[in-house]
């Protein structure tokens, strides 16, 4: 990228070259390794020497090779599918509402002072307050495990929204104003571009809890998906199943939390938060 | 009570008067500036830190309606941002969009318009061309010196082809040497473009150095204090003007000025210098 040649155009410091930190594998990566290496091994020998009973704790091994089960079976695919769905629907709406209503409220000083209490208030409702009311509305349909999605996903990406949309440089505005950018210019070419970091980190954030409450819903509503068939798990006494199953949601988990990252980073490179060193 | 403009004038400020209403009660930031400028020429304002220069840019340039008086653009009041003009800030890391390449930078003006593409790429080439940026163009601005960034907003200005330049402070964060480069370039850009030129300094070598005229501001309650004609070469140089006699005796003067504004000093008719002017031109 031509944004990058010019950094690294730079003199190279002739230290940095005889270490070549990107060689072999850097220490942080190693300890980590070495972390979930350790993690795995005591999981293993608590149920193996006894410490608590194979009943309630199977050993890494055989949750490992019951998860290794599901990735064969089409069944768990479709649960994957079905939680995916749900959590990427919610997300999606959460996002569009709050980026619509964050722009709109946030450029007016007076609906900003006006909404701000109830914001406040709405904000800390746990969504899952919201699960009796969620069942009566839509019963055991994928409706239910929505609603409580975007409601805990919107107030991440609204409160993000209204702080970028705040953070908008006078300067930079005046200069928009002056070269005779119209409103709907200005919001496209500075409010926007400005907003993008908050947006970005607040999508991460609510992509993070939407997952959480795609699952609980699943799991205390019932609505199919991943969370549903844990609860049936434990029900059925296929506890390395249920284990499997949890352990499929933390990748989940995972790759969402990675996937936002990159996105992240391919949308900001000029952000200081992500671009190279400033060359003077 | 005051003057009419000059029939001649492409910027012409009537009896301004700005008043910031604060929580802190109210603060007079200009209590009455009346100036003309021609069109094509370079007038420097000079006057200290607070004195209101700032205020008087966002009045000509329509960001914000004064208090009293008005600002008339080739005779037309001017209500808000008008077309024909352009503004370089002192603060260029944020006046440059850090999202945009250098070249987007240059051209938003432009698109924003509907300029067609063709016509566009000429205008942005020709002043990033002429700022001496040709090499940057996909450079981000913070991947630039300060010095060059300052050269992209002028490029920014310079294609967008305003018939008025207005320039606040805007080589006060620049290093010695790139300022010297810098207040050349403006006198470069100013003979090659034919545009008019309003440079805002607090720096009285550089607006003797720059000027075809100098503006002095008063300190605040800020009047014109005196309105002075730089009959300097065009053609000028770093080194050999700032060493002629007569460079030497319009700073003093100015310098002199400055100090009697900051004693209070008031010039007898104020808000109507064109007296001085024409007392200057003789001399
Ligand atoms: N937005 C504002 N609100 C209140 N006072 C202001 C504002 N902007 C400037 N002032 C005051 O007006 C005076 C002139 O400021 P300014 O125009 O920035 O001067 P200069 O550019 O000459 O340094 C100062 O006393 C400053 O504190
Ligand atoms: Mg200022």
């Amino acid at each position: 990228m031509s944004s990058n040649t010019l950094a690294s155009g730079g003199p190279v410091p002739s230290v940095g070259r005889d270490r070549r930190p990107g060689r072999k594998l850097p220490a942080k990566q190693l300890l980590g390794l070495a972390g979930i290496v350790g993690f795995l091994a005591t999981w293993e020998l608590i149920p193996r020497l006894g410490l608590i009973d194979e009943r309630f704790l199977p050993p890494a091994s055989e949750v490992i090779l019951a998860l290794g089960r599901d990735f064969g079976l089409t069944a768990f695919w479709l649960s994957v599918g079905e939680t995916m769905v749900a959590w990427f629907l919610g997300l999606i709406i959460a996002v569009a509402l709050a980026v619509l209503l964050g722009f709109i409220i946030g450029s007016s000083d007076f609906l900003r002072r006006a909404t701000n209490s109830t914001v406040e208030f709405l904000r800390p409702i746990p969504s899952v307050a919201l699960i009796p009311l969620a069942v009566l509305l839509f019963g055991v349909k994928i409706e239910s495990s929505l609603m409580l999605i975007t409601y805990a996903a919107f107030w991440q990406v609204l409160i993000q929204v209204l702080y970028g949309v705040a953070d908008v440089d006078m300067v930079a505005n005046n200069t928009a104003k002056t070269y005779g950018l119209g409103r709907m210019a200005r919001i496209r070419y500075v409010v926007f571009p400005t907003a993008l970091p908050y947006l970005m980190t607040g999508v991460r954030l609510a992509a993070t809890v939407a997952l959480v409450l795609a699952i609980t819903a699943e799991l205390v509503i019932g609505s199919p998906g991943l969370g549903r068939e844990i609860a049936l798990a434990q029900s059925g006494g296929a506890i390395s199943g249920m284990y499997a199953l949890v352990l499929a949601t933390g990748l989940i988990g995972v790759l969402i939390n990675a996937l936002m990252r990159l996105i992240e980073k391919k949308t900001l490179s000029w952000h200081s938060s992500v671009r190279s060193e400033v060359i003077v | 009570m005051q003057p009419d403009p000059t029939p001649e004038a492409m910027l012409s400020v009537r009896g301004l008067k700005k008043v910031y209403q604060t929580d802190g009660g109210d603060i007079e930031a200009v209590r009455n500036l009346t100036f003309d400028l021609r069109a094509g020429e370079l007038v420097c304002l000079v006057g200290p830190s607070g004195s209101g220069k700032t205020t008087l840019l966002k009045c000509i340039s329509g960001l914000m309606a004064p208090t009293e008086g008005e600002v008339l653009l080739d005779g037309k009041r001017v209500s808000g941002p008008p077309k024909k003009m352009a503004v370089v800030f002192q603060e260029y890391g944020r006046s440059l969009f850090p999202w945009m390449r250098v070249r987007d930078n240059v051209e938003l003006p432009l698109k924003n318009q509907g300029v067609p593409k063709a016509e566009r790429d000429k205008l942005v080439d020709e002043a990033l061309e002429a700022v001496g940026l040709a090499h940057v163009p996909r450079s981000y601005p913070w991947q630039l010196s300060g010095g060059m960034q300052q050269r992209v907003a002028i490029a920014r200005a310079i294609a967008y082809q305003p018939e008025v330049l207005l320039m606040d402070e805007p080589f006060a964060a620049v290093d010695a040497q790139t300022r010297a480069d810098l207040e050349d370039l403006i006198r470069t850009i100013w003979k090659k473009f034919g545009v008019t030129v309003l440079f805002v300094t607090h720096d009285i070598d550089e607006s003797v150095y720059l000027g075809e005229r100098v503006i002095i501001l008063s300190s605040s309650p800020t009047v014109v204090q005196e309105d002075i004609v730089i009959d300097l070469p065009v053609d000028r140089d770093q080194l050999e003007t700032r060493s002629l006699p007569r460079f030497t005796e319009l700073r003093h003067h100015v310098y002199e000025q400055i100090q009697l504004a900051k004693k209070g000093h008031r010039p007898a008719a104020a808000g109507s210098p064109a007296d001085s002017t024409a007392g200057s031109a003789a001399g």
